[in-house]
């Protein structure tokens, strides 16, 4: 703002006159009014809104292209996008009709929905009369669970965003990938056919799978010889440009595998691996804690390094603070001391904190009040309880069984459950959620997990709408990520929806896909052109699909960016 | 109401359009009703789609100060206001059939057209008519009385419009008693928008102290202000809040955070001694002073060696020219600089390993890893040798790394060390298979053909005689130790 009233006082000043139009995305906040006012500015701009919400990435993935709602709201506690998010779900259900039922966990998850209830209060006739087409939706706030957005992904799509970043759903793949001297942009989703069906893969499968299409290919290719004229012309004007098409895409993704493998290999991304999956089963801390140090040593990389020690924190529920202390100052040493700030924010945050055990803590807090004044108490009270809070990540893990019990080797061509996306090491915890308040349709008997994240959930369901389990729309489910949400989650969310689409009779198969999809089309306020139907399902009556909204695809790299203090 | 259904008459009888119905003054009960529908209805056009209108209020300006004489006119005796009524709802309803207009009109063409009392005769006679000076007295009342007319919502209610993304006037709220309401209506309402939208609004008419003492039993609100004041940059304000609020910690960050902010180096090692003294935690002051010292030190060798450079005497800086300037850069990266061209410096030097080695307290492993990596991208072995051998008390040496032996090869390889130097250190890798891989790996034989010696197994040595070249010293001593009888193979 204050560089745009800059450029307009500049302007003043040197006498030119021109128009200025602002156009705030997606919407204009009183502050930047304001500022304008202050500059004196504010009567010679004008100002638009354009009430962006939803940026459909793909058939299944919307996203509100916030990626400033994570540290606004998570490290410095504003709810200024908490309208954005209610006014999509508005949208979202003038589009689709009534939402049957709505569950929730998180602080900012619960305003979203009260805001977005007086909001469909007040305009009620909109969305009413039109057939649900969501039966179920779910809100999680990112804070639920920091883990599984700071694993390393290994599912081809989760790698891709890790290594290239995938950005509003297309990535540009360098020389090293193109084998070229140029770059090319790539859209990536559903459209891609060689994508399509690699994206949810396991790294270690999609290698496989890749040269098997091409051997395919290539005998696609091989027909040709033998034919006589009239079946080359056919074969020229109808296959060949699929077959052309193929090929350009295949060759890509196998560029693109070979620089992810090279790359990984000098990051020894194996024993990073290993190492993070020793932290969340919780062996060999001391081990982990080494290797991190070492991490930190050599200066590999400061957005890796912290990653790694924020998990560490969380996993363990804080580190001991010799370690905290030993690992800080040498993280200050090895990429700079102005990260002091950035240690800050994420003990705020409590995404990398000290231990402190709780016994103490209490004693130290009810002596010290007996000191001090009341006020003062309070404040105190407030400091600590801020500092106790705690992430229960083991305790969470054991009560839903995150960690797989392994016998033999994981089979990762043929995942048995949602640990696939992490190398059969680790259930996400959000997805875990999910489905258990899923199977459950609310949140009974989970109350024990609930206390140990801080609580917060809630449930509701529109009274409108039928609670008919037959029903089409009752298969569709609408995951919202509060602060944004991975590859990895998504993939595991939608092997999620086909293995239960599955338990009808389809079997494993990958065939087994849930065929509902909303179709979008290019929609310009909004509402009215969008064609919007979930096409039936046909065999399948327990089986489900996920639609996502998400404030922004996010992943560790993103959320560590998004907490250090930016060099002015 | 009535009062506020006049008030709104008030307001067009200040627009200009009035002049056209003034001479329709008869008939005025019969028309009194029909005008009442008629603003109205008015009134519902006005609430749906105010925007303009309360443009007017929102930029303030001529609207209380001038518009005196029409509005005083209403609070003063009954006669002269229904009189005045009529005219005036006769005028509402002959407009309304063209209302956006009229509202954008405003009221500043009034003023102009009344300044010259020309064209607005008529306006001038009805206004003596009425008497002005009878009440002049309440002069300022206009004012309010419009305010009231688009901001006459309940704190609920306006923070319900404000989210809506309605504007709305805020300065209706003077009493502390509904300020406070109003912020904790917006809190309510979780619009961050809103609530900072409140507070701008709270800042500028309460004094810190009173806003400062509010808000630390607002937590959320409290959030909303620090993160305002952090984004326009208004650090003394924000100082002063954390301050009150006992938060010396954060005082101390917010004003470290502003060195960031600092480009000349000078300046901001002015600047960081300052903070020095700042209540960080123990913890933090070390880091803080830490800080300090390097930049302090980092500008010392900065100056001495560009001069050096410029010279062009030193051949290591002719040899390996710098690619960046040393300042600002972190400590191991320090280190590895002054490892890489001040390795054989004497500790006085401030510029020396060895020096900074001491000076931050930095540990065996974090040295050895940054010196090694320094002397062998510069491919002194010799160096590297040294770094790694330690003599004890007998006077024996021995080979020893703090960072295992593995990483040594690591980072030797990487800066391509011959296979003579590499195998020295493959040999000092004590898991077996990890010292096989790597030997495989770099072609060390003689390391490999040992391993399998001692591992004795027989069944890999051979096949690795196959791996090597033929005829070639090692292919010698493979086939030695295979026909050495003594040997007990395992297979």
């Amino acid at each position: 703002m204050r560089f745009i009233a800059d450029i307009v006082n500049a302007d003043k000043m040197s006498g030119r006159s021109r128009k200025y139009k602002i156009i705030f995305s997606p919407q204009k906040f009183y502050a930047c009014e304001m500022v304008l006012e202050e500059e004196g500015v504010f009567g010679d701009v004008t100002c638009d809104e354009w009430s962006f919400y939803l940026l459909p990435l793909d058939e299944d993935i919307i996203s509100m292209e916030l990626p400033e709602f994570f540290r606004d709201y998570f490290l410095e506690g504003d709810h200024r996008w908490i309208n954005p998010v209610a006014r999509a779900l508005q949208l979202l259900n003038s589009l689709y009709g009534p939402f049957g039922r709505t569950y929730g966990i998180g602080r900012s998850a619960k305003m979203s929905y009260e805001l977005w209830r007086d909001l469909e209060e007040e305009s009620e006739s909109e969305g009413q009369g039109r057939k649900p087409e969501i039966g179920h939706v779910f809100l999680m706030d990112r804070d639920t669970d920091y883990v599984t957005a700071l694993c390393s992904q290994v599912v081809y799509e989760g790698l891709v965003d890790d290594t290239f970043r995938i950005k509003c759903g297309s990535v540009d793949f360098g020389p090293e990938v193109t084998s070229s001297d140029k770059s090319i942009k790539v859209l990536l989703n559903s459209q891609d056919k060689v994508f399509s069906q690699i994206r949810n893969e396991h790294f270690s499968s999609v290698f496989g799978f890749l040269s098997q299409k091409s051997r395919n290919l290539q005998a696609q290719y091989d027909r040709r010889r033998g034919m006589d004229i009239k079946q080359m012309k056919d074969f020229v004007s109808q296959e060949l440009k699929g077959l052309k098409q193929e090929h350009r895409l295949l060759s890509l993704h196998i560029g693109a595998c070979e620089s992810i493998m090279k790359k990984k290999t000098k990051q020894d991304f194996q024993e990073t691996i290993k190492a993070e999956h020793s932290l969340l089963e919780g062996f060999d801390i001391r081990e982990s804690t080494s290797f991190i140090e070492e991490h930190i040593d050599r200066q590999v990389s400061p957005i890796e390094s912290l990653r790694l020690m924020c998990l560490l924190s969380i996993t363990e529920n804080g580190l001991v603070p010799k370690d905290y202390r030993s690992l800080k100052t040498q993280y200050l040493q090895s990429y700079g001391p102005e990260h002091l700030l950035t240690f800050h924010n994420l003990k705020r945050m409590g995404l990398l904190t000290e231990q402190s055990a709780g016994e103490t803590l209490t004693a130290v807090e009810s002596k010290v009040s007996k000191l001090v004044t009341d006020r003062a108490a309070g404040k105190i009270t407030d400091a600590f309880s801020s500092l106790a809070r705690k992430s229960n990540f083991r305790a969470i893990s054991k009560k839903l069984g995150l960690i797989p019990r392994l016998d033999g080797e994981y089979d990762l061509k043929m995942p048995r459950d949602m640990a696939y996306v992490f190398g059969g090491a680790y259930v996400p915890l959000s997805c875990k959620i999910i489905e258990q308040v899923l199977e459950r349709r609310g949140w009974q008997g989970l109350e024990e997990v609930v206390r140990l994240l801080n609580g917060n959930e809630f449930s509701a369901s529109d009274s409108t709408v039928e609670d008919n389990p037959a029903c089409e729309a009752q298969r569709v489910v609408l995951a919202v990520f509060l602060g944004g949400c991975t590859f990895s989650e998504i993939a595991a969310l939608r092997f999620l929806g086909k293995e239960r689409g599955g338990e009808g009779g389809e079997g494993k198969g990958r065939e087994g896909k849930g065929s509902a999809r909303l179709s979008w089309g290019m929609h310009g306020d909004g509402s009215g052109s969008v064609a919007a139907a979930p096409q039936h399902c046909p065999a399948s009556p327990t089986g489900c699909k996920f639609i996502f909204l998400t404030t922004a695809i996010t992943n560790s790299a993103r959320m560590m960016e998004a907490t250090i203090e930016a060099k002015a | 109401m009535s009062r506020v259904r006049a008030d709104e008459e008030e307001y067009w009888h200040s627009s200009k359009f009035r002049a056209f119905t003034f001479d329709d003054e008869d008939d005025e009960l019969s028309q009194l009703k029909e005008s009442k529908r008629a603003v109205n209805s008015l009134r519902d056009i006005v609430d749906d789609d105010d925007d303009d209108l309360e443009r007017v209020s929102w930029s303030g300006e001529p609207v209380g100060s001038i518009s005196w004489s029409i509005k005083e006119t209403a609070s003063g005796s009954t006669s002269s206001l229904d009189g005045r009524d009529s005219s005036l709802q006769k005028g509402s309803s002959s407009y309304a059939a063209l209302p956006k207009q009229a509202s954008s009109y405003s009221l500043s063409s009034l003023f102009k057209g009344r300044n010259k009392l020309s064209s607005f005769q008529s306006l001038s006679d009805a206004l003596t008519d009425t008497g002005v000076k009878n009440y002049a007295p309440e002069l300022r009342r206009p004012k309010a009385e419009y305010k009231d007319y688009s901001s006459d919502w309940s704190p609920k209610d306006t923070v319900r419009r404000m989210q809506r993304g309605k504007v709305c006037s805020l300065e209706r709220f003077r009493s502390l008693q509904d300020k406070l309401v109003l912020l904790d209506e917006a809190v309510a309402g979780h619009d961050g928008n809103v609530i900072t939208a409140v507070l701008i609004f709270l800042k500028r008419t309460l004094r810190r102290e009173i806003l400062f003492r509010e808000l630390e039993v607002r937590q959320v609100a409290l959030c909303h202000l620090i993160h305002f004041l952090r984004e326009t940059g208004e650090q003394k304000f924000l100082l002063d809040l954390l301050r009150f609020l006992d938060r010396t910690e954060e005082v101390a960050l917010s004003q470290y955070r502003e060195h960031l902010n600092i480009q000349d180096v000078e300046k901001r090692r002015e600047f960081l001694k300052g903070c020095i003294g700042l209540p960080f935690s123990a913890e933090d002051t070390s880091h803080i002073q830490d800080h300090y010292t390097l930049l302090e030190r980092q500008i010392i060798i900065e100056a001495n060696d560009r001069h050096l450079e410029m010279a062009g005497q030193s051949e290591l800086f002719r040899k390996y020219p710098r690619k960046a300037s040393i300042l600002n850069m972190p400590l191991v990266t320090t280190l590895f600089y002054s490892c890489f061209y001040h390795y054989t410096e004497a500790e006085g030097m401030f510029s020396s390993p060895t020096n900074l080695k001491k000076t931050f307290k930095i540990p065996d492993k974090q040295y050895v890893l940054t010196a090694l990596a320094a002397r062998a991208k510069l491919r002194a072995w010799g160096d590297v040798d040294a770094l790694l051998t330690t003599k004890n008390w007998l006077g024996y040496t021995k080979k020893k790394a703090p960072i295992g032996f593995h990483r040594v090869v690591e980072i030797l390889q990487r800066n391509n060390a011959p296979v003579q130097v590499l195998q020295e250190y493959v040999r000092l890798v004590e898991d077996v298979e990890t010292r096989l891989n790597l030997a495989t790996k770099y072609k060390c034989h003689d390391v490999v053909i040992e391993t399998y010696r001692d591992l004795k197994d027989r069944v890999q040595l051979t096949a690795y005689k196959s791996k090597v070249e033929r005829g070639s010293a090692e292919e010698e001593k493979i086939q030695n130790i295979l026909s050495n009888m003594q040997i007990r193979w395992k297979n």
